[in-house]
Formats: C-alpha cells, sequence, structure tokens
C-alpha cells in the first residue's frame, strides 16, 4: 500500500514528510488539521506503521520520535473527543448481564435491516469497500492488547483470536475470507486499497480501535469495544447475508458473514464472560473503561450508519 | 474459576452452552455434527436458525423464556 492522499494541509505536509529522505519536521509539528478529515487521516496513516506500513515509507519512520510526539498529540485530541461523546457513569450490576443489556438498551440505526431488504448493488459493493478498512485487518488492533493483560484474560483473548485468525489455517483467517469475499465481488482485496475513498466515520472506528490497543492504559477500553463488537455481530451478520444473497453477490462473500453468524455468537460469550470478566475481576478499575470502549464501538457504528443511510437517502 | 482446573462445558445464563475442544454433537432430528472451532456454542433456547448451534437469537426472546 502506498501512503494515502491528503485531505488537508497537515496530512498533506505529514505524508510528504514520511516519504522524503529529509524530511522537514518541524513543519509538520507546527502545522494544525484544517479539520477533522484531516487528523483522522494523519492518525490512521500514522497508527498504519505499527501495522503493515507503506511501500513509499521507509520501516524505521515507525519510531521516527516526531511522527510519535504528532501521534501521541492527535490521539490525546481524539480520545477526549471520544470521553467527551460518551456517558460519564458506566451502569452498576453483575457485570455480563449489564454488559449485554447495555449493548441491547443502544438504540441506533441499522445498515444490516438496510442491507437486509433494501439496498442495491452498488450500495454493497459501496458498504463492503469501507468495511474493507477494519475486515483485511481483522482481529488485529486487539492483538496488541495481548502481552498487557492477566493471566486467565490473556488465555481467554487468545482463544478467541485463535479462531479470529484461522486457528492456523491461513485460509480460514477471517481478513483472509473477507479477501476473497471482496475479490470474487471484482472489488480490490488488497489491504488498504480503498482508504482514499472512506469518509470520516471509517477513519474514526478504524482509529479508536489502534488507540485503544496501542495504549495499555486503555486495554480496559479495548476489550470492552471488542466484546461490543462481538454481541452485535451475529444477527447482523445473518440479516447481511441474507441481503447478499437477495442480491445475487458471489458465495465467498456471503460465506464471511455466514462464518460470522455461528463464530460470533460463540465470540460474544468469550469477550463478554470469560475475556472482559476476568479482566475485572482482576483489575476492577477497568470497569469504566470497558464500558467507555463498548459505548466508543456503537455510537461510532451510529455514526457511519447515519452517513451511509442519508447518502443512501435510505 | 479457579485454581487449575478449566471447564470443557460452559452453561451461559440464558444463552448457549459452550463446548472447548472436537466434539461431535447430534441435533434433535438425529443428525451428527462436528464442531468446527476451538470453541462452539450449542443453541439452548430451541431457536436459532443454525441448530444446533447458538446464532444469538436468545438474545431477541424474552428474558423469563431464555435457558
Amino acid at each position: 500500500m502506498l501512503t494515502p492522499k491528503g485531505r488537508g494541509s497537515l496530512s498533506d505536509i505529514v505524508f510528504s514528510s514520511m516519504r522524503s529522505s529529509s524530511p522537514t519536521w518541524k513543519l509538520a509539528l507546527s502545522t494544525l488539521a484544517d479539520d477533522d478529515e484531516d487528523l483522522q487521516i494523519t492518525l490512521w496513516a500514522l497508527y498504519e506503521l505499527h501495522y503493515r506500513g507503506f511501500e513509499d515509507v521507509d520501516d524505521s519512520m515507525e519510531w521516527q520520535p516526531e511522527l510519535i510526539e504528532l501521534r501521541r498529540s492527535l490521539e490525546t485530541s481524539f480520545e477526549h473527543t471520544l470521553r467527551d461523546r460518551a456517558p460519564s457513569v458506566s451502569p452498576d450490576g453483575e457485570f455480563a448481564e449489564t454488559f449485554f443489556d447495555f449493548v441491547a438498551d443502544h438504540d441506533g440505526p441499522s445498515l444490516a435491516s438496510h442491507v437486509h431488504k433494501d439496498a442495491d448493488h452498488e450500495q454493497v459493493l459501496e458498504l463492503l469497500r469501507m468495511r474493507s478498512i477494519y475486515h483485511l485487518k481483522e482481529s488485529d488492533p486487539t492483538t496488541w492488547v495481548v502481552p498487557r493483560l492477566p493471566v486467565r484474560t490473556k488465555a481467554a483473548l487468545m482463544e478467541l483470536q485463535f479462531d479470529e485468525y484461522g486457528c492456523g489455517d491461513p485460509t480460514r483467517l477471517h481478513a483472509q475470507l473477507f479477501a476473497r469475499g471482496m475479490d470474487q465481488c471484482g472489488l480490490r482485496p488488497e489491504y488498504g486499497a480503498y482508504i482514499d475513498d472512506v469518509p470520516l466515520e471509517v477513519l474514526e472506528e478504524n482509529n479508536a480501535m489502534s488507540l485503544f490497543g496501542l495504549n495499555r492504559r486503555l486495554r480496559g477500553a479495548s476489550l470492552g469495544h471488542l466484546a461490543a463488537f462481538e454481541v452485535t455481530s451475529s444477527i447482523p451478520s445473518r440479516r447481511i447475508a441474507q441481503g447478499f444473497a437477495r442480491l445475487g453477490l458471489p458465495d465467498a462473500m456471503i460465506e464471511y458473514y455466514t462464518e460470522h453468524v455461528e463464530a460470533d455468537a460463540v465470540h460474544e460469550q468469550l469477550a463478554v464472560r470469560t475475556i472482559c470478566g476476568s479482566l475485572l475481576e482482576e483489575e476492577p478499575a477497568l470497569r469504566d473503561d470497558v464500558f467507555f470502549g463498548a459505548f466508543t464501538c456503537l455510537d461510532l457504528e451510529d455514526r457511519f450508519a447515519h452517513r451511509m443511510l442519508a447518502e443512501w437517502a435510505a | 474459576m479457579s485454581g487449575t482446573e478449566h471447564p470443557d462445558v460452559v452453561l451461559c445464563p440464558g444463552g448457549p452452552m459452550l463446548l472447548r475442544g472436537d466434539h461431535v454433537v447430534q441435533d434433535a432430528d438425529g443428525e451428527l455434527h462436528h464442531t468446527q472451532r476451538p470453541v462452539s456454542a450449542v443453541c439452548r433456547c430451541g431457536k436459532s436458525g443454525s441448530q444446533p448451534w447458538c446464532d444469538g437469537t436468545h438474545k431477541l426472546i424474552p428474558a423469563k423464556n431464555r435457558p
């Protein structure tokens, strides 16, 4: 993947500095983002240096002090935004039932219902391009958290991640199932291929996962995000699979969603009970962050759904 | 959960039964189903559309009717 297109003053100067053999860090560090989109695409690219990187950026840039300084500044601002959006108090009560109720009580627009009944072919292909930014690195942001966890939580998380990564079989790795589906749909299956097409809401969804995964102090938020993601996956995945079948999408893409009906019915139990449950037994002070991560997952998906449904006038 | 014991079968309140490891499950019609993943969730509410596996449908039925 090459560096994305800049979306404003900050991303323009940062991306050209990242690519340069004699970068001008001073200018990059003194430039302010024009708007949220400029900030988020910059942050996305700074995070990407820790995943697979860019073909046009030297690998050593991953730990370039000026880029780390900039990342820290941008992610601090983003974390404040996310915390301002979230409820200030998390609900009381026995954790697992309270968590399932918290997610069930969250009311938001549903892209899955639209795909199920009403979406047309162009709309679902657009949705897949948007989803590809995450699904082609599915589970990777959560993997950052593994070494930062107490023993029981670490084992529990790996039990789930092992399934996400195909149980050792690369052809069953979830990101690879999605890539195969993209290919059969005539879409580009390469990692990050559609980054220039995605709106602010998709950048925020992806950056929130990296923010939580890459900062040890936010491990509770990362696992809360994971749990909310899993709890809201099985039933919507079935609706999406049925919508794709209605539209005659290729089998490989339908199978990706069918796989998630059963996989995530297991994963939601593991994520809530054995992963977050064991974390909070060991580190009860992280409870608020678990709910913060969960709220962020649900809220960012609402924002994305609002955006797409408005665009499609649905 | 404590000490050196780790369960192979976990009953989730209001939800499925988790099975760790490889098993063959016979459904209500007598058909056999091999587990496909490290942990499998067996439907206990009877409403799953993916029998014998859980598909999350228990969350759509009233709490008093869940297992």
